[in-house]
């Protein structure tokens, strides 16, 4: 006896079998990233205030991804409604367009927004030196304002070596906009386009820091939390890639040439998973980008 | 002797699946529509964000509202929630019960603690 | 030749002709990597008794230490000094260290690697295709890989004894932030420590469950066969079915904490450390931020519906057993496919109960209360189900029958014990003592590993052909269930009396104090407790040697020698690749014994309605009635 129900559906389910799968499997999946956002919950809550930063990320270049992930789910729906309609051609070119999009975001992440996180360095001052860098925080204004403190000063590290030689007694920074301009109003809520560091270079007291590292995931639970979840949401779009290009490649069509129905089910169940891990990226963009 | 058979018949190709062709040909506008969608909501919810909206509360609802309205579409038109039959909403009704109680319950521990009034 | 003979060669030969020839397969892609149902449910099976036996001898070992504190480990002390170096046994006598290890992988290798892969993936893999006439799961391949992920992840648990600073030694629990900075240091790999391995083996474990989880709930659903409707299913495939979900809803959460553990040990984050954290004397070069409660939410998150997971399957086992040995239908088939429903929902929103002392307020507290009282009815619903079965019923006491009868009281004891850890205030007392031990082991100890062997002595037939020992199965049975309730009923009172879980003496130190206060002595039950154990030991001698001389040597049976209903004891034994030669149809509900006005005491599902008979009304889950 073959297993039944692997193409067309069960009359009372309405279902062929790798659609169930497939579901349940998000269902664990929606699960899997519920307990990571939770996590975010709970950390961002439990931080002291000035301890979550905001604006550190590049809007713009997130705002891309964003499009292109949402570009790249028509584009795989619109493959699958093309082997419905027994297009190959069309399916072809729309599966290319979705494993481009896919690729171009994870070069994105990859290749410049971690990457240009690794390079920025930020360096907590202690809470009873605050007062010392209030020229670089501008505490007395955000306060004023009813806004949250500064507690750490970021920016280009001139001198990397600082970090691990304890004979260095200061880190040499080449301030990001705000610690040229803390007072200015403009400065309060994050900007939308991205400002690289000023030339403004300040001197550092290693003795007056808490703890300085660069934006790496041990730098702050904020720091932690993202590069986890967007590096695991990186994964799964690495994986749904692959998925695709092997029912891109002539698999695919020596597949669709033996039974179509069977071809545009799977890349049906590939699309879902896609759709989902889209799904997650809407949620991850604002919580992490934005707000 | 004559066995009924156990798999699934096969039907010639067209006869079979030519209806579900024609209904997905008529959706494909609609999804064109729906990213077309999802893409403006996007710069919306960008938009939104640098708006203030009174307390920091508001904003994360703001944003979350705007982000559920896009996942909603994603849900119901890409991945064809509105197409299916009962039994798949039953399963993520429980899975999306269950993250919020996963959400809601961890954070009413975090908020009430015994050492709070 | 004439119609009559031609019809009964049919019969005889039942060979259906739209099967197509199978080339057939080597001996790897036939018994190793085998895509079968039927072959990677005894994999399972195997792999997973040998865990048990494993997590077993771990216990023994801990055992010498409780009983005789500090002093030399006879017999294998100076291998295990050999072989694990000064840091687990030093002069014979075991380490803290090492007792602390041997405690935490004795709970992971039982739970993990013992009983889920035993009593849902052996079993359910086994039985739940034949249960309800399917050829085999819906993704047969998916289900080859589920196993062989849990074979790896076996392995990583079990290499990770050998690593320098031994197995992982923070309870199997995990809790942060010790089992962050555990394993850490100048003496220590980066990756090739216990606690980091322990956490790659388990994401390897969840990532099994989670796959055999989809396959079972899609198979279930899907591939019933005929008239298999939902409310004919045997209440095994029901128990599957609910466990399946928990596994698949429940698991995600912990694998994220695992993830951020992982993180925290590997990249140097502080998911779950705190700040201001001090560690011999030293404060902590990190971001801190952290949050170890946010684990311990995480992982009961997991590790409630998990307990259900545990018992769940065993609950299964035994009403197969019941209705089969009674020679009557299972009392309240539908109140106790509601509980099963029921009990898998409501086990997702009592999880701090694990939690009682984290501070806590009252509202929360109150609401964990509540919910872990109302998950109390389900589970005694589906007690008292069984116990009504048994009344009335023409009892046979075969082996399966008799460790499902000890099932009953077992599972009584420990689900009622449960009450006083349900209350926060209670709990307050009891949290972290030998109370809490003894209440979940005679859940799972006489509870489901007796269910598990109920289950091996009744499905043993169906998967070779030939019975186990009668006899030595009995020899089996009696000394277990006596050395069971000696070495877990103590436990309870030494828990009333303060002695502290995980503590490497025994307790030795408070119970100086405790005998001079109040001239009580919790710590001498130690010494029988540990006798009992190393008996219970003894006790499995028989059933090893019974289960593997029956395979070869067993009393040969025809394919239904228990005379059962359900659809597996239709299937040819053992049954052969694609299950049934012709497609299975069922009839009636699964447990139609002693029909009235019929010459069997049994009815199998498969047989069809006569016009003339007298129907049972079939329970539907309509309201009406």
């Amino acid at each position: 006896m073959e297993i039944p129900y692997t193409v067309t559906a069960r009359p009372d389910t309405g279902l062929w079998n790798a659609k169930v799968g497939i579901w349940l499997f998000l269902a664990s999946e929606v699960m899997l990233f519920g307990g990571l956002f939770s996590a975010y919950i709970f950390l961002r809550l439990d931080a002291p205030p000035g301890y979550w930063p905001h604006g550190l990320l590049n809007v713009p270049v997130g705002t891309i991804n964003t499009a292109i992930l949402i570009a790249s789910s028509v584009t795989v729906v619109l493959a699958w409604a093309s082997l419905k309609m027994r297009r190959f051609k069309a399916y072809w070119w729309y599966m290319l367009a979705t494993i481009s999009c896919g690729v171009i975001f994870l070069v994105v992440k990859l290749a410049y927004e971690w990457p240009q996180k690794f390079e920025h360095f930020g360096a907590y001052i202690k809470t009873s030196e605050l007062e010392k860098y209030e020229k670089y925080l501008g505490n007395k204004h955000l306060l004023s304002q009813g806004l949250p403190p500064r507690v750490e000063i970021s920016g280009h590290l001139h001198n990397p070596e600082a970090l691990k030689d304890p004979k260095i007694k200061e880190y040499e920074i080449a301030l990001d906009p705000i610690y040229t301009d803390p007072t200015n109003p403009a400065m309060d809520r994050p900007h939308f386009l991205y400002v690289p560091p000023t030339n403004k270079v300040a001197a550092i007291e290693k003795a007056d820091v808490e703890r300085a590292t660069m934006f790496v995931p041990s730098h702050s639970t904020y720091f932690a939390t993202y590069f986890t979840i967007t590096g695991l949401h990186g994964l799964h779009v690495l994986g749904g890639v692959i998925v695709f290009i092997y029912f891109w490649l002539p698999v695919g069509s020596k597949l669709y040439r033996k039974n179509p129905e069977h071809l545009a089910n799977r890349v049906e169940v590939a699309g879902l998973f896609w759709h989902f891990v889209d799904l997650i990226w809407i949620f991850v963009f604002p919580l992490f980008y934005l707000l | 002797m004559n066995n009924p058979p156990t798999t699934e018949p096969i039907e010639t190709e067209t006869e079979h699946y030519a209806p579900q062709a024609h209904d997905v040909s008529k959706h494909v506008r609609g999804y064109l529509l729906v990213g077309a969608t999802l893409l403006t909501f996007t710069a919306l919810t960008v938009f939104l964000s640098y708006v203030d909206f009174g307390t920091q509360k508001a904003n994360i609802a703001v944003a979350m509202v705007v982000a559920a309205f896009k996942a909603g579409l994603v849900a119901y038109i890409f991945m064809h929630l509105s197409a299916e039959k009962k039994l798949i909403y039953r399963v993520l009704i429980f899975t999306v019960i269950f993250v919020l109680g996963l959400f809601w319950l961890t954070y009413l521990a975090w908020y009430d603690p015994v050492t709070s009034k | 030749m004439d119609a009559s003979s031609s019809v009964s060669h049919a019969e005889h030969h039942p060979h259906a002709h739209g099967e197509h020839d199978h080339h057939e397969l080597g001996f790897w892609r036939k018994y190793v990597f085998s895509t079968d149902h039927k072959v990677i449910g005894i994999q399972y099976g195997i792999s997973g008794l040998i865990f048990l036996f494993l997590g077993f001898c771990l216990m023994m070992l801990m055992r010498w230490q409780l009983a005789f504190p500090g002093t030399k480990l006879p017999l294998v002390g100076n291998m295990l000094e050999n072989v694990f170096g000064q840091g687990a046994v030093a002069n014979g006598v075991m380490t803290p260290e090492f007792y602390n290890s041997l405690g935490a992988m004795h709970g992971t290798i039982m739970i993990f690697l013992g009983i889920v892969p035993v009593a849902f993936a052996a079993f359910g893999n086994f039985v739940v295709p034949l249960q309800i006439g399917a050829p085999d799961m819906t993704f047969p391949k998916i289900n080859m890989a589920s196993y062989w992920a849990f074979f790896v992840g076996g392995v990583v648990m079990l290499v990770s004894f050998f690593v320098p600073g031994g197995a992982a030694k923070s309870g199997w629990t995990s809790y942060t932030p010790l089992a962050d900075i555990v394993d850490k240091g100048p003496t220590y790999d980066a990756i090739m420590n216990g606690q980091t391995l322990w956490l790659i083996g388990f994401i390897l474990l969840i990532t099994s469950s989670l796959l055999g989880a989809v396959n079972f709930i899609a198979t279930i659903i899907q591939l019933r066969t005929k008239g298999m409707t939902w409310m004919r299913l045997p209440f095994f495939v029901w128990a599957q079915f609910v466990t399946a979900f928990l596994l698949l809803l429940a698991f995600p959460p912990l694998e994220s904490a695992i993830v951020m553990q992982l993180m925290d040990r590997v990249a140097g984050t502080s998911f779950f450390l705190p700040s201001g954290l001090v560690v011999n004397g030293a404060q902590v070069s990190i971001s801190g931020g952290g949050s170890p409660l946010l684990w311990q939410h995480l992982f009961w998150f997991l590790g409630h519906p998990e307990v259900y997971v545990l018992i769940l399957p065993g609950m299964g086992i035994v009403a197969e057993v019941i209705a089969n040995n009674t020679r009557k239908p299972l009392w309240g088939y539908k109140s106790l496919v509601l509980a099963a429903l029921v009990l898998g929902f409501l086990s997702f929103i009592v999880w701090a109960h694990h939690m009682w002392l984290t501070g806590m307020g009252t509202v929360v507290s109150a609401f964990f209360q509540t919910t872990t009282m109302i998950i109390s009815i389900p589970s005694v619903i589906i007690l008292s189900a069984f116990f009504i079965s048994l009344w009335g019923g023409s009892i046979r006491f075969t082996v399966p029958m008799l460790f499902a009868t000890a099932f009953l009281p077992m599972f009584g004891i420990g689900g009622l014990t449960g009450i006083p850890l349900a209350f926060n205030s209670t709990d307050l007392y009891l949290h972290d003592t030998y109370y809490v031990i003894a209440h979940f082991h005679y859940i799972v100890a006489p509870g489901t590993i007796f269910a598990v062997f109920a289950g091996i002595y009744y499905w043993f037939p169906k998967a070779t052909g030939r019975k186990m020992n009668e006899f030595w199965g009995k020899v089996h049975f009696w000394p277990s269930f006596v050395c069971m309730n000696v070495i877990f009923l103590p436990m309870f009172l030494q828990g009333m009396l303060g002695i502290h879980r995980r503590w490497y003496d025994g307790g030795q130190g408070w119970n100086v104090a405790a005998e001079k206060v109040w001239g009580l002595s919790g710590f001498h039950w130690n010494l029988p407790i540990s006798i009992a154990a190393w008996c219970l030991g003894l006790a499995q001698i028989p059933f090893i040697i019974n289960f593997f001389y029956s395979m070869r040597k067993g009393e040969k049976v025809n394919d239904n020698p228990w005379e059962a209903t359900t659809l597996e004891w239709t299937a040819p034994t053992p049954p052969r690749h694609g299950n049934f030669p012709v497609q299975p149809v069922a009839y009636r509900g699964p447990y139609e014994y002693s029909l009235p006005g019929r010459a069997k005491d049994y009815t199998m599902q498969t047989e069809p309605v006569q016009p003339d008979e007298r129907r049972v009304r079939e329970p539907s889950m309509s309201l009406g009635h």
